[in-house]
């Protein structure tokens, strides 16, 4: 039927309505996901992991005897992980986030790769023997998932990312005995410092 | 948007800036001048003109400190701005459920 005229036509048809109301909703569903995202990276998670290393960095010997030194520290990044993953269960159950959502999942999926890659690294270090430089590979590919991971996140988190790169920077012009204060200063201090901002900025 | 259903809109947060921001404090305690800006990806002209028209609803409200010698801002939602979302949630929601009835 013609019907000419812009009011006529428009309640002839209500597909628009529809398809707006629809696209506002997922709008709003992004909008708050990729907010949730932004802070769900837990502080009180990073304190955490940096007092483990503190307490690896004590118990660990001598990095000259190198595959004890290794077996310590890597029970003790075990134990932080998983005082990390904690973090973020205990931190998105209290925002009410489900714990894998989209933002969830893209940080673990962000901060898999350069973890992969560092026990590849590690495994071809410890085996030509030159274990003073695992510090450096450590700290620069942990820094590397950070910032990848955190680069949906609030800014911090990205800086703190950096801030473990240039820890193992430091780390390679540091003599090969030093190994486990890198280690501390780095894992056990970094963690706590950036750890105690998020929780007290970001809610936890 | 017909005019016949938009009426019943709460025009304030059908707007899609400050839908964002709403919905973006609607998922976080809080969030400062700067995560708001990153998070919608705008201006700092057009983030304060659309925060201070939610903010004289009172949906929102916001906290200016200093760090350091930097001026902060920080935004909440209110109880108002969370139960005005719900509503518009619910609107959108029956919106679509009356269409798939035609």
């Amino acid at each position: 039927m013609p019907c000419a005229g812009p009011i006529r036509s428009r309640r002839l048809r209500p597909v628009p309505q529809q398809a707006h109301a629809i696209d506002d909703l997922r709008f709003i569903r992004e909008t708050m996901e990729n907010a949730a995202s932004f802070t769900a990276v837990p502080g009180w998670g990073g304190i955490a992991m940096g007092m483990t290393a503190l307490a690896a960095a004590f118990a660990a010997p001598r990095p000259s005897s190198a595959t004890p030194w290794m077996i310590v520290w890597l029970a003790a990044s075990l134990c932080a992980f998983a005082l990390g993953a904690l973090g973020i269960y205990w931190k998105a159950r209290r925002v009410g986030t489900p714990v894998l959502n989209r933002p969830g999942r893209k940080f673990l999926l962000s901060l898999f790769p350069p973890l992969s890659a560092g026990a590849v690294i590690s495994f071809a270090i410890y085996g030509t023997g030159m274990t003073h430089l695992l510090p450096t590979v450590w700290l620069l590919l942990y820094g590397v998932g950070i910032i990848s991971a955190g680069s949906f996140s609030v800014r911090i988190v990205p800086l703190m990312g950096l801030c473990f790169m240039l820890a193992g920077v430091a780390a390679l012009f540091c003599p090969p005995a030093w190994g486990n204060v890198v280690m501390a200063a780095g894992f056990g201090g970094l963690h706590i410092l950036f750890g105690t901002i998020i929780a007290w900025r970001y809610g936890g | 948007m017909p005019a016949a259903a938009a009426a019943d809109l709460d025009r304030l947060i059908h707007e899609r800036m400050r839908l964002g921001i709403v919905s973006g404090l609607a998922a976080n305690e809080s969030l400062s001048f700067s995560d708001l800006k990153k998070l919608l990806a705008t201006t700092d002209g057009n983030l304060s003109v659309h925060a201070r028209k939610l903010e004289d609803a009172q949906y929102i409200e916001c906290e200016k400190y200093f760090e350091g010698r930097l001026p902060k801002t920080v935004y909440r939602l209110t109880t108002v701005g969370r139960r005005a979302l719900e509503h518009y949630l619910d609107q959108m929601e029956s919106l679509i459920h009356s269409m798939r009835g035609h």
